[in-house]
């Protein structure tokens, strides 16, 4: 795991990846920049609310508001579609914040998944142990933030089958997720309990290729892409709010589809 | 249409000419400029998340509402809320007051037929403001349904898993997403039609400020 490694060279070629132009200016955290673009509207309200510091709270406020809407909303026994092997979009798109040939290469050999917070048995595993789990196969759409989606195939074992197995405090709040390049998010557990939501060791019956986060990725069909987290290494069960990366930039957390 | 009237007593507006029932209640002329603004929210706010990954070979200008994608998406969705509560209000009220069977209905297409061609020769008359020509039945009962495919379109996009039905509706998330970019196109033709006719007869706009 040459996490340090990686990550120095994912903030250097940032630009150049077409997610990346997404990326805010990175000498200014604030994600509404546009002041001239807005003057319309400001002229419309008669006062300075729209661009600013002011607008960015009242806007995180309402993205916590409906995180609990959407916590609601969301009923964890119903499942989202399945498709037939012939709706498999090929090839499956990659996507990250850094360029394809940048994503981390994990060592399978040294790898290990990292546990902590509200677990009996903090043990970590290994790849062999994580391969041994009983899996099962989902075919279901991916849809990204970003608007666009795909629909792949892919093998592993139910995370709540796992959440069970380490004696996870299944009343607690959240399941955090670390990635191999520095990359974190976070979600509810009742998402962490759903049917679908899975470890996944295989894309469309191969081992799961780098670009699509070797060795495990977080495959979670009732959440937006980034929530999906590829090339985890850690996870955490926890009762404190945690974030997480695009999430700390301004994605609503809860995400949910 | 002493319903209205009465509404627009019970709400302390009778306009300049004590009495007389506004032509445009309170209660129209605020849920009318509320939605104007969070339509504008929406649309600007939209074409920034249109942009991070287009439908078609095309993108808005990036000064599009938010800066970026994630700043776009928490102003889509919390202007939604006032769109869709204020939408409630004025949708209740119309049909409750009967406002909608008056003005809007019906709608005959003989009329409207002659009322266009009226239009397109700059013969149409615009002396009563009060009661709407065929063109303009049309029309506003186009843009409530409009308004009505853009909001459960997008409510498919946002949950196509807990909405599901709905997006089965749109034929699933992808043409949901399709639905929703033309309703926007169509919602925003209509704005710049509404608002060139607005300017050319003035006293309509000063009605959906003053009432009459």
């Amino acid at each position: 795991m040459r996490t340090t490694n990686v990550r120095a060279r994912v903030d250097a070629g940032l630009l150049i990846n077409d997610a990346a132009k997404l990326l805010p200016d990175r000498s200014r955290r604030m994600f509404l920049r546009n002041t001239a673009s807005l003057g319309a509207l400001a002229l419309l309200t008669g006062c300075d609310i729209v661009d600013g510091p002011t607008s960015e709270r009242a806007l995180r406020i309402v993205s916590h508001f409906n995180d609990w809407v959407q916590a609601r909303l969301f009923n964890p026994h119903r499942l989202a579609d399945t498709y037939p092997e012939s709706a498999i979009t090929r090839p499956f798109p990659f996507n990250g914040y850094y360029p394809e040939e940048q994503a981390p290469d994990v060592d399978e050999d040294r790898y290990k998944l990292v546990l902590d917070g509200l677990v009996d048995n903090k043990q970590s595993w290994t790849l062999d142990q994580l391969y041994a789990l009983p899996q099962e196969t989902q075919i279901t759409r991916l849809v990204c933030v970003e608007g666009w989606s795909a629909i792949g195939k892919w093998s592993g074992a139910p995370l709540s089958d796992f959440l069970r197995r380490i004696g996870a405090d299944l009343t607690a709040k959240y399941v955090h997720f670390v990635c191999a390049e520095g990359y974190s998010t976070s979600i509810d557990m009742p998402t962490a309990l759903h049917a679908q939501t899975q470890m996944t060791f295989t894309y469309d019956g191969e081992i799961l290729p780098v670009k699509y986060g070797f060795p495990m990725r977080i495959r979670i069909p009732t959440k937006l892409g980034f929530k999906n987290p590829k090339y985890v290494v850690g996870l955490a069960v926890l009762n404190n709010y945690t974030g997480g990366y695009w999430e700390d930039r301004g994605y609503n957390w809860f995400s949910g589809l | 249409m002493a319903d209205t009237a009465n509404i627009g007593r019970a709400a302390g507006v009778s306009g300049p000419h004590t009495g007389e029932p506004a032509i445009h209640p309170l209660y129209v002329r605020i849920t009318h400029w509320i939605n104007a603004l969070a339509v504008l929210v929406m649309i600007g706010s939209g074409w920034q998340i249109y942009n991070a990954a287009p439908l078609f070979p095309f993108r808005f200008p990036q000064s599009a509402l938010g800066g970026w994608l994630a700043g776009g998406l928490l102003w889509h969705f919390a202007a939604m809320w006032v769109l869709v509560v204020n939408g409630l209000v004025y949708v209740t009220l119309a049909f409750a007051t009967g406002r909608f069977r008056r003005k809007l209905l019906p709608i005959r297409p003989a009329e409207v037929a002659r009322d266009l061609g009226a239009a397109l020769t700059g013969r149409l008359r615009h002396d009563d403001i009060g009661s709407y020509n065929a063109v303009q039945k049309l029309l506003y009962a186009g843009i409530l349904l409009t308004g009505a495919v853009i909001v459960l379109s997008g409510l498919a996009i946002w949950k196509p898993v807990q909405f599901r039905e709905l997006a089965f509706l749109f034929g699933g998330y992808e043409s949901a997403r399709v639905v929703h970019f033309f309703a926007m196109a169509a919602i925003v033709l209509f704005l710049v039609l509404h608002v060139v006719m607005a300017l050319l007869v003035p006293k309509s706009l000063r009605a959906m400020i003053r009432g009459r």
